[in-house]
């Protein structure tokens, strides 16, 4: 599997990942020395003027942009009944509610006065698994089969099909919306190319917890919001990765097709979506993966599904009563992604002729009959239609619970330890550098490094992120959450080079670590933040560990790759010469996968980030706890929402710093 | 439900359904009710006790809403919530949605019988072994112990989850106590916190409440700070005393309210006990049963209570 998370820009443009055989630039180019003596000169003025101009707001205190933002949302609640932009969300509300409802009474809850749904778990399964084989093969066949007996199993049948049906409705809508915008994104011209790839950026690196308030105020709560905010969240990549597939159709092929006299319109439907189908397949693979994560976040707005499940659990603090609801979104998730993946190898085969069309539309009909035995069981039997409660889910639970007790028992000493040592030596001295220095001093150091590092290219965004920061008043917040984020990129780095480099070199470790880094990407935070808790205390060190969980699967297989990418033939003649193992990996593969390195470490910054909010629930501090407070109390909306948009403009700058270095590097 | 189910046994669909129907004509009409479920064990019982005789008593339908408060009172307007069975005190948001001086959309329904404790406290093996630290004079003797990771020197303070009413930083300062507040975010994290603490014979002190199922687990012990006085929380800044007592009330949608019905008469007469919340709180949290069940298990208890609460 992919990612679950925002397909970030540089990850969705593979073919900008720097080619992996070039000369060696020398260690540290001269770059890299100016960004050293600007860090050099940036502490020696910290060393002096530490504790001024730090713009850290006392306790409640707001400024006016924070009053005008909540003025804002006091405005919107006010003219509720009259405004007509509000009544229209609402219809569209409404309309996802009511549609969202009769799926459910169809097939997950019972449609009253009947005891049960229109179509019994049988039936669902029948229909899934025929679905499955129709698209994808048996393989998958199989594969669904088993997920959707998993959700009856573990006693949460209701909980799982409800985050389908808004998972499915909402990447329904964002294909609806996101296709014609994929083509205007592939088609356009460069401005047009640039506006909507930075107003993608922003949307996501906008923390999921920031939609939420105001599309509960526009939208209402329930199935109406969560599949509103869903569809947010779920729509940049599928405009992303279907506009870069549309874009990268070659320039050959069209010009052979345009000499034939054809139209702009026949050129895009005969020429370009076709091509470009196995993209759109990967951004459609991406959007589903993307939606089926923020189903869960919605659960904090009454989303149904299994969030809530995982969202209970926080409540009575049972790790066991999360996990396995959270290991069942899991595993819809792979489900999910093996499925979308295979059915676009698939309908590629069919369409180079390589599937046996009669056989194909034989075999279909024939699956049939046992699927309409099966949806006729479980319109008229209890035991078809309703599965049995079988304990398993409170069994799993408890064996979980215990395993985390014992885990908790045996290593919280260390893990406490562990944790004071990084926050001695990492986390404090680096807070007090960024959050104690005065803002001048920061900003003149950041528009330095990025210059140096990016060039104008990178500078002037920077500029503009600085400048907001300032602007949305939350300055020193800002600074909190940058510390723990490089930190947390750091650590995930250390990871990334260890686990990366070793599966890269060991087919087996390979196999073994796969599925614990999707796991690691599609769990949802809530499940592992009691664990992480009782290991590390309220502090920021859980936020990190928490971003580490998320961050550091992207970053490890980006090594991988990387690493995976140098030649045989080159290692071949490293090895001619007799060098070590050691060697082997430190100046040839290391080197030759520095892109990938940048690459990586820009990632994991950004996903890190992305879990800011999540530390906010863990006693971080930081922006992630300005969000977090603007979403549970009204009179700090405003508030909340400037921190929204201080993180979307921390994550651009870094971004645009990172990408500017390896731009630079890879050259 | 799994009543009918169970006495039904292996009959088919459409015995059930005509057995529900049956039932539903009944009861007669109660119709819906919209239960917003803010994100504590306890308002979970209130709500789910509430919903259990409106549901199995009356014959209505209930909605179980899971909201935080805000959101919750947005809703009244709507029509997407109809009660919020036990509000802890929220003047900015009865400002914007009570008749006085906001839209009018939601309304006070009167007390729910529990009393909001909100104070700092420490876990018990502290407080047996160090009892100065009940009284907040003697605190600062003691602030090197409290201090983490988190506060370098000074010790800490456990803030609480960013919806709760909270001064502690400006108690702290106005008391010169040699503290920093590190706010925890989450009811989830000040638990594990304070479970930690008490297991593992740590120094921590903090924001707490009660009603709250923990104190079945854990008997957190209060700090004593200045007593309240009328007023003295007025001005977040100057604030220099304890918490008051909160009565704790059920808020209503307006539009609700004035269709009337069993349901609207069912959430009015609701008042019930600390004691009595923190029963169904422990059944949920402690004895891992549902609240459905929790709550039909102390309504099959103590149906004279509940026989109270039914319109007459």
């Amino acid at each position: 599997m992919s990612t679950l998370a925002p397909e970030r820009p540089d990850a969705a443009e593979p073919e900008e990942r720097p080619p992996v055989e070039k000369p060696r630039p020398p260690l540290l180019s001269s770059r890299w020395l100016w960004a050293l003596g600007i860090i050099g000169l940036w502490i020696v003025i910290w060393a002096v003027t530490k504790g001024n101009d730090t713009l850290e707001l006392a306790g409640r205190e707001r400024t006016s942009v924070h009053d005008a933002l909540a003025g804002f949302r006091d405005d919107v609640l006010a003219s509720r009944d009259s405004n007509p932009i509000i009544q229209l969300t609402y219809e569209i509300g409404g309309w996802f509610n009511s549609f969202v409802d009769w799926l459910q009474r169809m097939i997950s809850v019972e449609n009253f006065p009947r005891p049960v749904p229109e179509v019994g778990w049988l039936g669902v399964t029948a229909v899934a698994t025929w679905i499955g084989l129709a698209i994808a093969g048996w393989r998958i066949a199989i594969l669904v089969a088993l997920s959707f007996l998993s959700f009856g199993v573990f006693d949460y049948w209701s909980g799982a099909i409800d985050l389908l049906i808004v998972t499915f409705v909402a990447v329904g809508v964002s294909v609806l919306i996101g296709l014609p915008l994929a083509v205007l994104l592939g088609t356009g011209n460069r401005v047009v190319h640039s506006v909507m790839t930075t107003a993608l950026d922003i949307f996501q690196t906008m923390p999921t917890f920031v939609y939420l308030a105001p599309v509960a105020l526009f939208f209402g709560i329930g199935a109406s919001g969560a599949v509103v905010c869903t569809l947010l969240y779920a729509l940049p990549p599928i405009i992303r990765v279907a506009g870069h597939g549309i874009r990268t159709v070659s320039e050959t092929t069209i010009e052979a097709t345009d000499s034939a006299g054809q139209t702009r319109w026949q050129r895009l439907t005969k020429v370009q979506l076709p091509m470009a189908r196995r993209t759109i397949v990967v951004g459609l693979n991406q959007t589903i993966l993307a939606a089926l994560s923020m189903a869960t976040i919605a659960a904090f707005i009454d989303g149904p599904g299994a969030g809530q499940d995982v969202l209970d659990s926080l409540k009575t603090v049972d790790t066991g009563g999360g996990f396995v609801p959270g290991a069942l979104i899991v595993v819809i998730a792979i489900m999910l992604d093996r499925t979308t993946t295979a059915a676009s190898e698939y309908s590629e085969r069919a369409a180079r002729g390589g599937v046996d069309l009669r056989r194909r539309r034989i075999v279909l009909a024939v699956a049939a009959v046992p699927v309409i035995v099966c949806l006729y069981l479980s319109r008229q039997y209890p035991w078809a239609a309703e599965f049995e409660e079988t304990g398993w889910r409170t069994r799993l639970a408890d064996l979980v619970n215990d395993f985390f007790d014992w885990f908790t028992d045996v290593f919280r000493d260390v893990t406490q330890g562990f944790k004071d040592l990084i926050s001695a030596v990492l986390l404090n001295p680096l807070e007090s550098l960024l959050a104690e220095s005065p803002w001048w001093l920061v900003a003149a150091a950041l528009l330095g490094l990025a210059f140096v590092l990016g060039g104008l290219r990178a500078l002037l965004p920077t500029v503009v992120c600085v400048a907001g920061l300032l602007y949305f008043g939350l300055w020193n917040d800002a600074m909190i959450t940058l510390n723990m984020t490089l930190v947390g990129t750091v650590l995930v780095m250390v990871l990334a080079l260890v686990f990366g480099v070793w599966m890269a070199r060991s087919p087996k470790m390979d196999l073994v670590l796969r599925p614990l880094l999707d796991t690691g990407q599609t769990i949802p935070p809530f499940v592992y933040m009691i664990p992480v808790l009782a290991l590390f205390g309220t502090t920021r060190f859980s936020a990190i560990v928490a971003g580490v969980v998320y961050a550091a699967p992207v970053a490890i297989k980006l090594v991988a790759d990387g690493v995976k990418g140098v030649s045989a033939s080159t290692l071949e003649a490293t090895r001619s010469t007799g060098s070590t193992t050691w060697q082997e990996i430190t100046k040839v593969q290391l080197p030759m996968a520095r892109g990938h390195l940048v690459l990586a470490a820009n990632q994991g910054l950004l996903y890190v980030l992305a879990m800011a909010v999540i530390g906010g629930l863990v006693g971080a501090g930081g922006l992630g706890y300005d969000v977090v407070l603007g979403f549970a109390r009204s009179e700090e909306w405003g508030f909340g929402a400037a921190a929204g948009i201080s993180i979307v403009l921390l994550g651009i700058m870094v971004d645009r710093i990172a990408r500017g270095a390896a731009d630079k590097t890879s050259r | 439900m799994a009543l009918v189910l169970t006495a039904c046994g292996e009959s088919s669909i459409d015995d059930e359904t005509e057995a529900n129907e049956s039932q539903a004509a009944e009861l007669g009409d109660c119709g819906e009710i919209n239960m917003a479920v803010n994100p504590w064990v306890g308002y979970e019982a209130s709500a789910y006790v509430v919903g259990h005789v409106a549901e199995e008593q009356l014959g209505c339908k209930v909605n179980y809403k899971d909201i935080k408060e805000d959101v919750a009172w947005q809703g009244f307007g709507t029509g997407e919530v109809d009660v919020i069975i036990e509000d802890w005190g929220h003047p900015d948001l009865e400002k914007k949605f009570f008749a006085e001086q906001g839209d009018g959309s939601a309304m006070d329904l009167g007390p729910q019988g529990n009393v909001g404790i909100i104070g700092w406290f420490v876990p018990p093996w502290l407080a047996e072994e160090h009892p100065e630290v009940l009284d907040y004079k003697n605190l600062n003797d003691f602030a090197e112990e409290f201090a983490t990771s988190e506060t370098g020197d000074k010790g800490q303070f456990l803030g609480a989850d960013p919806s709760y009413v909270q001064f502690d930083e400006a108690i702290i300062s106005n008391l010169g106590l040699d503290f920093e507040v590190v706010f925890s975010g989450s009811e989830a994290a000040s638990i594990t916190a304070f479970q930690q603490a008490e297991e593992n014979k740590e120094f921590l002190i903090g924001y707490f409440y009660e009603p709250q199922w923990l104190f079945a687990e854990i008997p957190l012990e209060r700090v004593a700070l200045p007593p309240y006085e009328e007023g003295c929380q007025d001005d977040p800044a100057e604030v220099d005393c304890d918490y008051p007592e909160t009565v704790l009330k059920k808020i209503g949608s307006t539009s609700w309210v004035e269709e009337g019905g069993p349901g609207v008469e069912l959430v009015q007469n609701f008042e019930w006990t600390n004691d009595d919340q923190n029963t169904v709180a422990k059944y949920i949290s402690e004895d891992g049963m549902s609240p459905e069940d929790a709550a039909a298990q102390w309504v099959e208890d103590n149906q004279d209570v509940v026989d109270a609460w039914l319109p007459q």
